[in-house]
């Protein structure tokens, strides 16, 4: 079966959580969300080719990630570290590009927990500055397109896979 | 000032507002007796839900009553679950990711031990 992802996003609350559970040891999991090589072969897809620019790991390291859809537009998003426990734990800055003006920073705490069988949970708790942030992030990623690109490209795919 | 659902939606009395129209329509001295603030307070509340769309104001003769507009807050869940599903279709690539790591190690795993048992015999 596969794993659900969980979002929890109250009305009215100024932060959201993500939860995933992975077949997998936490050792693996952190390296795939840390190095660079494999984090742009799951985050980044066809619709949006990624690019990271991390050049150094742990507290106070600067990260940038950048995606680019079909139509060659550029969504960027970086931060800084705060606090890196491999494997279990990751507090950074989290900024989108695309807005209108600069400064609307979220703080992200990303969880790694061991589970029975090898298995690991994250869970990730991303807090802003408003509601009004919150909402408004999630919703410019759609007005923009980021969302948009990866529903092109499930049209794109059913639509090889009917032909 | 550009108005919307999010902005409506982000105030705690402007939620209760919008939870006591919901159901049934209102008129505006009733809406205010419920809240410990200000009448002036709750008319900019109501204003600024109006010009959000979620509520429109009707004229019975003299009184003026609250009727909800909910359909735009579906707008909320739809940004949610798209997102939901942003993550959803990334982690499950990583699923795959890890499961070829996981191999690509017992492989390894694997061939250090036959050379071992080679390297003994």
């Amino acid at each position: 079966m596969k794993n659900q992802t969980e979002i929890i996003a109250e009305d009215g609350k100024q932060e959201l959580f993500i939860m995933r559970e992975f077949n997998a040891p936490r050792e693996l999991v952190f390296k795939a969300f840390t190095d660079p090589e494999l984090l742009v072969q799951w985050l980044g897809c066809d619709a949006l080719t990624m690019k990271t620019e991390r050049n150094a790991e742990g507290k106070g390291a600067s990260w940038r990630d950048i995606f680019t859809d079909p139509d060659g537009n550029v969504f960027g998003f970086h931060g800084v570290c705060h606090e890196f426990m491999a494997p279990q734990l990751i507090i950074r800055t989290f900024e989108f590009e695309g807005l209108p003006e600069p400064g609307h920073v979220c703080l992200e705490t990303l969880r790694f927990e061991v589970l029975p069988g090898d298995r690991t949970k994250i869970s990730v708790q991303s807090v802003f500055q408003s509601v009004a942030d919150r909402d408004g992030m999630l919703r410019s990623g759609m007005e923009t397109g980021v969302f948009e690109a990866h529903d092109r490209l499930d049209a794109l795919l059913a639509k090889e896979f009917v032909n | 000032m550009r108005r919307d659902v999010f902005q409506a939606i982000a105030d705690p009395t402007r939620r209760e507002i919008i939870n006591l129209v919901a159901f049934n329509t209102m008129n505006l001295n009733a809406i205010a007796e419920k809240f410990d603030v200000s009448r002036p307070a709750i008319s900019q509340h109501i204003k600024i839900l109006t010009e959000c769309g979620l509520i429109v104001i009707k004229k019975n003769g003299r009184e003026r009553y609250c009727e909800a507009k909910l359909q735009q807050l579906n707008e909320v869940y739809k940004w949610i679950e798209r997102y939901r599903k942003f993550w959803s279709e990334r982690f499950d690539v990583l699923d795959d990711l890890l499961t070829t790591l996981q191999n690509k190690e017992n492989n390894e795993k694997k061939a250090r031990g036959e050379n071992k048992s080679n390297i003994g015999e």
